[in-house]
């Protein structure tokens, strides 16, 4: 017979949402566990976001998403802190071509400020000459909401995961959540590796989190894809723009925007189409004519040539809001479900609302004498000074070995990457942007290749992008 | 800060070129600064022959070619060689920050040499859109990991793009026991040399497709196939012409563009180099199709800081 493994609380899925949850809840005397499909945290949909931290504008005024954006963006800024994450409040910029829109700016502005959104204020054409130089000249009036930030999403996620570890929060990746049986006393859940048993399970399964509910008994919501492509630009236009500049919302989406991202590329999209499959990131040519067009209406100074890199990320959409929820049909099952954007911001205030969902259900929270909260800021050699960087590369000779020439990144981070969990080439990048340059790996995969099969010994062909299945190579010549 | 006469960054043909050639015409203090653990640059991955035919008269293999600049470099006492050394930071006054494991150094060089070579246009550049699974290498990064490394990328090959590289991987493939699909050329007429076109691709019966593209690459988890169509004279595709190919492994190669990051970041304009002293030559100057060019270029430039240093006094 199988062993079960058992805890208070299971929480399956370790995207955003789900690693909030488990980094609150490990702050008590409680057992936990995460369930991932994946390899690695954060490669659902977590992984591929606009990394916007919104200020709750754009939200209507009783939903779920608009408390909880406005709650998150605040508690986003303790836990960067606290977590040694760079989050940059650049301020956003919605903008108004003509009369008409410019109205609806202030209407706009009323609602955000009814959900209590702070430091609002429409700005007219002078103000944007002197403080978005190249935004089109054209734009006649905007919405500039000062409280707007940026964040790396994943190493939002690894440093929250990482964290929820520290305190004592146990992730089983590689785990895919096969089914839910509800006993007594406790649920039994089945995955592709293991069997779990806890009295309380939550269900932040992303895209999947339909299936998850309806392995549970609940079956009144469905997931449906909405597709956003992005596209990334160079480095070298960093300081395109000084805010993240929207145009005006439509009814499913916030638009093409031009954004800031934590590393310092800009980036444009994301385009929004409702699609079937829940696994398609493909990207698309009009995908990128359509992104394209709109930014540049936006800024005109943005050039096809500038891409660098694209991806595509699909929203997890079960109506207009989010679905939050303890099921009193299944006592002891909380979904939460239909975290599209802004879900990134959300996380931490969604993660509060669970834990006091939880408590109401009779889990008995008692703090911990100790949590482990402060987490090292990763280094990187090249946004220290100088004399500090020649300390350190003395000190630990692998800070002066670079592997990754268009990041420069060193042998030292990429090794204290895999310390932190990294066990694929992308989970490598995601941490330390290593491969993510022009060049995208050209250069120096076969370094990491060698690097990350030394350090969790196993063997090269066995290496893979993203977990099984998408191995690098194909054979060892000498066993052929 | 300490200061040296000559720096040249970068040890591939096109540095040790310039640095044997400005030693010969008179340099006695030559800082060479090359970021791998060896000399040679891309050279040490390119193990099939055709180099040297003009340079040295002689059909030589990559390293053979690489190896004859080395002997030279090793036997002259004026060139002092540091590798893992990676040049990081640069001024317009030629100062120079480089790192290399336990160590930060900065110098400043009287006159500076940039060999610094090129890189490969990747998928993302030419935006082949559709899914971004494993599988996808540039022709570059094929060549050194069954070359340098001894491991096959995949089984069934298409390559994407007729540059050099990738005319000689396909060839490589097939003697790996691998299968290539098909080449396919965007444009109306192969990217690289006519004889790499007979002896890579003709001699193995390798499909050769002219004004093609790859408009999209299907696999969600490791490549599974592309589609191909056919383009009009405005590269536009033609609607009725596109087939599929099943493949597990796409190269791509479409060109090289050269490495001038360092002086780019310096404020520094690498086609219109207007800094007294500075010189910069090999494929971060421009894309030559063969070593032997890169060589010729080489000695010139190593001539010219040599004369700009005597004019110093
Ligand atoms: C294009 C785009 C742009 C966006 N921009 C922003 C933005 O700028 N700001 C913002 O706030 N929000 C943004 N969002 C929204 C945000 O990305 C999401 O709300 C958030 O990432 C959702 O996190 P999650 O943890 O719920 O989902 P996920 O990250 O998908 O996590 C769910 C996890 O569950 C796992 N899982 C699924 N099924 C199983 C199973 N059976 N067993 C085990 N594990 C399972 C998955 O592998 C996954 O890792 C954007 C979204 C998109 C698509
Ligand atoms: C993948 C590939 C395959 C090729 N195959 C062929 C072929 O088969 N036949 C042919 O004739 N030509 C081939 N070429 C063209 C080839 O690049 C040239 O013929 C020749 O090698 C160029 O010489 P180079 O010295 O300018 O550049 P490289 O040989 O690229 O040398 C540049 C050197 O500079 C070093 N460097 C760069 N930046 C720094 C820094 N910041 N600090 C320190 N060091 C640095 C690099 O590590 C490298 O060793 C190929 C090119 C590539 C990219």
């Amino acid at each position: 017979m199988k062993s079960v493994l058992v805890f208070d609380v299971l929480i399956i899925g370790a995207g955003v949402v789900g690693a909030a949850i488990a980094r609150e809840l490990s702050r008590y005397k409680l057992s936990i566990a995460v369930l991932e499909k994946e390899e690695e945290p954060a490669f659902g949909v977590s992984k591929s976001n606009s990394g916007i931290i919104h200020p709750g504008t754009q939200n209507s005024l009783n939903s779920l998403k608009g408390r909880l954006c406005l709650q998150g963006n605040i508690l986003t800024r303790k836990i960067s802190q606290e977590l040694g994450l760079d989050f940059q409040e650049v301020g956003e910029l919605i903008v108004a071509f003509n009369e008409q829109e410019a109205e609806i700016l202030q209407n706009l502005k009323k609602q955000a400020q009814g959900l209590g959104v702070p430091g609002l204020k429409i700005v007219d054409k002078n103000w944007l000459r002197e403080n978005e130089p190249n935004l089109n000249p054209e734009v006649r009036a905007a919405l500039f909401a000062p409280t707007a930030g940026i964040i790396s999403p994943y190493r939002l996620v690894y440093a929250l995961c990482e964290n929820a570890i520290k305190n004592g929060a146990e992730i089983y990746t590689n785990t895919k959540v096969e089914n839910i049986a509800r006993q007594e006393e406790y649920f039994e859940i089945n995955t592709s590796r293991k069997s779990f048993r806890a009295k309380y399970v939550i269900n932040a399964a992303g895209l999947f989190a339909d299936e998850i509910s309806r392995m549970a008994g609940i079956s009144d919501f469905q997931i449906r894809p909405r597709k956003g492509e992005e596209f990334i630009l160079d480095k070298k236009k960093e300081n395109l723009t000084r805010h993240l500049i929207f145009p005006l919302p439509s009814k499913t989406s916030k638009g093409v925007l031009v954004i800031k991202t934590a590393d310092g590329n800009p980036m444009i999209g994301p385009t929004a189409e409702d699609i079937e499959d829940k696994e398609d990131l493909s990207t698309s040519e009009e995908g990128l004519k359509k992104v394209i067009t709109l930014s540049q209406r936006l800024v005109p100074a943005i050039n096809e040539s500038d891409i660098i890199a694209y991806f595509s990320g699909l929203r997890p959409v079960a109506g207009d809001d989010f679905i939050i929820r303890s099921e009193d049909q299944v006592p002891g099952f909380i979904n939460v479900a239909g975290i599209q954007s802004p879900g990134l911001t959300s996380a931490p205030a969604i993660a509060l609302m669970v834990r006091d969902m939880l408590k109401a259900h009779g889990l008995k929270l008692k703090k911990k004498r100790i949590f482990k909260s402060p987490r090292k800021k990763s280094i990187h050699l090249f946004k220290i000074p100088l004399t500090a960087a020649k300390k350190l590369i003395k000190k630990d000779a692998a800070y002066g070995d670079i592997v990754c020439r268009c990041e420069m990144v060193s042998a030292q981070e990429i090794k204290q990457a895999i310390v932190e969990g990294a066990r694929t080439m992308d989970g490598i990048k995601f941490r330390t942007r290593a491969q993510a340059g022009r060049c995208h790996g050209s250069f120096c995969a076969t370094r990491l290749m060698k690097i990350l099969a030394e350090e969790i010994k196993i063997p090269l062909t066995a290496l893979t992008k993203r977990g099984l299945g998408s191995e690098m190579v194909k054979k060892d010549r000498l066993d052929v | 800060m300490s200061e040296r006469q000559l720096v040249v960054i970068g040890g591939g043909p096109a540095g040790m070129g310039a640095a044997i050639s400005a030693y010969e015409a008179g340099v006695k203090d030559i800082l060479l600064i090359e970021r791998d653990q060896y000399l040679g640059g891309i050279l040490n991955q390119c193990i099939h022959t055709g180099f040297g035919l003009s340079y040295f008269k002689k059909n030589l293999t990559g390293p053979e070619y690489a190896h004859r600049f080395i002997e030279k470099i090793q036997a002259i006492d004026n060139i002092e060689v540091s590798l893992k050394s990676f040049a990081v930071k640069l001024t317009k006054e030629k100062e120079l920050i480089f790192i290399k494991p336990g160590e930060l150094k900065e110098i400043k060089a009287k006159a500076l040499i940039m060999a610094t070579g090129a890189r490969e246009r990747t998928r993302e550049m030419i935006h082949i859109p559709g899914d971004r699974p494993s599988g996808i290498f540039s022709a570059g990064l094929a060549q050194k990991l069954i070359n340098i490394e001894g491991l096959l990328p995949g089984e069934e090959v298409v390559i994407v793009g007729s540059g050099d590289i990738g005319l000689i991987m396909a060839r490589r493939f097939i003697l790996e026991g691998a299968k290539v699909k098909a080449v396919i050329e965007i444009q109306k007429q192969s990217r690289g040399l006519a004889r790499n076109v007979v002896q890579c691709l003709e001699d193995f019966n390798i499909p050769f497709y002219l004004s093609h593209k790859v408009a999209r690459i299907y696999g969600k988890k490791r490549v599974e196939k592309v589609d191909v169509v056919e383009v009009d004279e405005d590269l536009k595709a033609i609607p009725g012409s596109d087939f599929s190919l099943a493949c597990d492994t796409i190269l791509i190669s479409a060109g090289l563009i050269s490495e001038n990051e360092l002086l780019e970041a310096a404020g520094i304009e690498a086609g219109n180099i207007s800094i007294p002293g500075l010189f910069v030559c090999g494929n971060a100057y421009k894309i030559y199709d063969l070593a032997d060019s890169v060589s010729r270029d080489a000695l010139l430039a190593g001539k010219q800081a040599a004369e700009y240093l005597k004019g110093l006094g």
